[in-house]
């Protein structure tokens, strides 16, 4: 197309072999939503009919992405480009598409800032594990060791700042690995992290599945949760939130939409075969996802708790499930099991979570030395301390929603706007059919070539319908309530997130009263770890269910023990900082970020030209 | 375990994991092709 840049630097970065290559795709993909999303998204939608519209997505839309994010990758790679902005350019030379480009680093550096932080958890609780920390402890007091250890200020350890300072462990490791190179950094960690994860996964898995009622202070069978996450409830069929949720599923577990494939493929040269190694990432992350991702958290945890527990536990999401209730569980097994359980558990979403945060890096990395000429070691130190930098709010302020922030907009978002865009400039612009032969240049089999017209029509076309369906959702999924004068919206739609939907109480930044978020009945006033709490609880549910406040001293309690409350009532006089400034703060930063990197590539772009190598 | 819930479960588990083999087994016994290809592992050492 318009780009006319010298082929690609022979002598830079490369892959080791072919199957470290697969391993690290693999493992690119293979994150903690194989285990904590997968299982907790079936449940809640359809038990196994869920797996049906995933799996049509999968072929419809992941597949093809995967095809998409590997041509361009490569192609881009023929120019000596690693990074999304300008492989895009490569592909078409107006100018918007190194901007569309720009998501494929900013997704990385943002969800790069909190998955870090739950990969230091992994690391954390596979040394509480060993030391011990978890022994005796009530399934209540396992919770709150996790609720403890998010309040940074607290230490579990007696090392101040604990989370922080495994946060920054975690970065420095992932910074270490990444300055090693390609050949000797990622594609070594992939080769020990991907087998042993599954090694870890088949592990937990045959302990799950045999699982006996009355052993080990089981209460139910393990079969009895794979029984209820396998049952097919076919009515959900009909519900385009069940296809919605695959369909965003196909999404997280492939990490398409991201530009970390992209740039692992813009390594290979134009005559590797990149359609078996595609495909054979692809179905090893469907493997781990489907196989032993359903086969681990969910029977395990019905075993101990029971259907209607889990039910009401997976509705506070899968992070939850593995660390406030599956170290309990795990004791169950006695002294020693408990440990290699536990080891073997946060030791394969660490693995799980390190093959991927490696990938987030390594286009940041590539970009640095690409573009400005920057060496292994300063642009993997250069991630690490930016990603330091954009993950401090999001540790300082977890519990202020800060993560759930960046989540949702780096890591829904970002990734569905990326992706419709990038799938139009390959099929609509690029052309799908010079696509086509792009990828299949090398190929070692060929794929049914229905996949071609896919490609042209189905994919982009459903990509469009997902992303305006995710901007209008209505509110209760209420389709038939859409009119041209206009609709409530569904507080998780695009828009609905924007106009602050989902926040019906305490919508000033700081103010005098603070009213409560929920109905219920004020069970307890008490102090923890140095600050005190009002929980209110809905009625006829226990306490772990209640949503605690946090008061400080200088304000007044409005309500008394046993009161019943309802959802607006005033509940605290006095100074108080609402959740919705650090959700502003939280967007302000993303959008800084997105900025930031839009100079970036733009002054890139004119060095390009100034040198003319573009 | 319901019938249906185990015909579904083993039929997917069969179908991905046959995939996942026989992707694995083309990957692993893939012709090399002569440099200069992307792998540093069959690179003469004397370049």
């Amino acid at each position: 197309m318009g780009e006319k840049f010298k082929t690609a630097d022979i002598k830079g970065d490369h892959w080791g072999s072919r199957i470290g290559l697969v391993l690290a795709m693999a493992g690119n993909a293979v994150g903690f939503g194989n285990f904590l999303r997968f299982p907790v998204q079936a449940v809640q939608n359809g038990g196994g009919a869920f797996i049906i519209p995933y799996l049509v997505c999968l072929v419809l839309l992941g597949f093809p992405l995967l095809m998409i994010e590997w041509s361009v990758g490569r192609y881009g790679g023929k120019f000596g480009h690693h990074s999304t902005p300008f492989i895009l350019h490569s592909m078409s030379n107006k100018a918007i598409w190194k901007y569309v480009g720009v998501f494929g680093l900013f997704s990385n550096l943002a969800i790069a800032a909190y998955y870090c932080y739950i990969e230091s958890w992994t690391i954390s609780y596979i040394f509480h594990t060993i030391i011990g920390t978890f022994d005796q402890l009530s399934r209540f007091q396992v919770a709150d060791f996790f609720d403890g250890y998010t309040d940074v200020a607290h230490s579990t350890t007696g090392i101040p700042y604990e989370a922080l300072v495994f946060y920054v462990l975690c970065l420095a490791l992932n910074s270490w690995i990444l300055s090693r190179g390609l050949a000797g950094g990622v594609e070594k960690a992939s080769k020990i992290g991907v087998p042993l994860l599954i090694v870890f996964g088949i592990f937990l898995a045959i302990k799950a599945i045999t699982l006996k009622a009355g052993s080990e202070n089981a209460v139910y069978d393990g079969m009895v949760g794979l029984s209820f996450l396998w049952t097919p409830q076919f009515d959900s069929l009909t519900n385009p939130k069940v296809w919605l949720a695959a369909a965003g599923q196909i999404f997280f577990t492939l990490s398409v939409g991201m530009g970390s494939i992209q740039c692992y493929a813009s390594y290979l040269r134009e005559r590797d075969d990149i359609a078996v190694n595609a495909m054979s990432a692809g179905f090893m992350n469907e493997f781990v996802e489907i196989v032993l991702g359903s086969s681990v958290i969910i029977p395990i945890s019905i075993g101990y708790l029971g259907v209607d527990k889990v039910v009401d536990l997976v509705g506070l999401g899968g992070l939850g499930l593995a660390f406030r209730t599956m170290p309990f569980l795990f004791e169950q097994w006695g002294s020693i099991l408990s440990v290699i359980a536990g080891v073997a558990f946060f030791g394969l979403l660490f693995f799980a979570g390190i093959t991927s945060s490696l990938a987030m890096g390594t286009p940041i990395v590539g970009f640095l030395k690409d573009e400005f000429k920057f060496s292994n070691k300063k642009a993997a130190l250069t991630f690490a301390l930016v990603t330091l930098a954009l993950g401090l709010p999001v540790v300082l302020f977890f519990q202020q929603g800060v993560f759930d922030e960046f989540d949702y907009w780096a890591g829904t978002v970002a990734l569905f706007i990326f992706a419709m865009f990038e799938s139009i400039l390959f099929s609509w612009f690029f052309g799908a059919d010079k696509g086509w032969k792009e990828f299949l240049k090398g190929a070692d089999m060929k794929l049914p070539g229905i996949f071609r017209y896919i490609l042209k029509y189905v994919t982009p076309i459903l990509l469009i319908i997902v992303f305006v369906t995710s901007l209008i959702r209505p509110a209760k999924d209420d389709w038939s309530s859409l009119s041209f004068k206009g609709w409530e919206l569904h507080p998780e739609s695009i828009l609905g997130q924007i106009t602050y939907k989902g926040i019906l109480y305490n919508k000033q930044n700081v103010a005098d009263v603070f009213y409560s978020e929920n109905s219920g009945i004020v069970d307890s006033i008490y102090s923890l770890r140095g600050k005190n709490y009002i929980r209110i609880t809905p009625e006829e549910k226990t306490a772990e269910y209640g949503k605690n406040y946090v008061f400080k001293e200088h304000q007044k309690i409005l309500v008394q023990l046993g009161d019943v409350v309802k959802a607006g009532q005033p509940i605290l006089q006095g100074r108080v900082i609402n959740r919705i400034l650090y959700i502003k703060i939280a967007r302000f930063i993303l959008l800084t970020l997105f900025i930031g990197l839009s100079i970036l590539v733009h002054l890139a772009y004119r060095n390009r030209k100034k040198y003319h190598k573009i | 375990m319901n019938t249906s819930a185990l015909v579904l479960m083993i039929s997917t588990w069969a179908i991905v994991t046959c995939f996942t083999v026989y992707f694995f087994i083309k990957v692993l016994t893939a012709k090399k092709h002569d440099e200069p290809d992307s792998y540093v592992e069959n690179d003469d050492e004397s370049i």
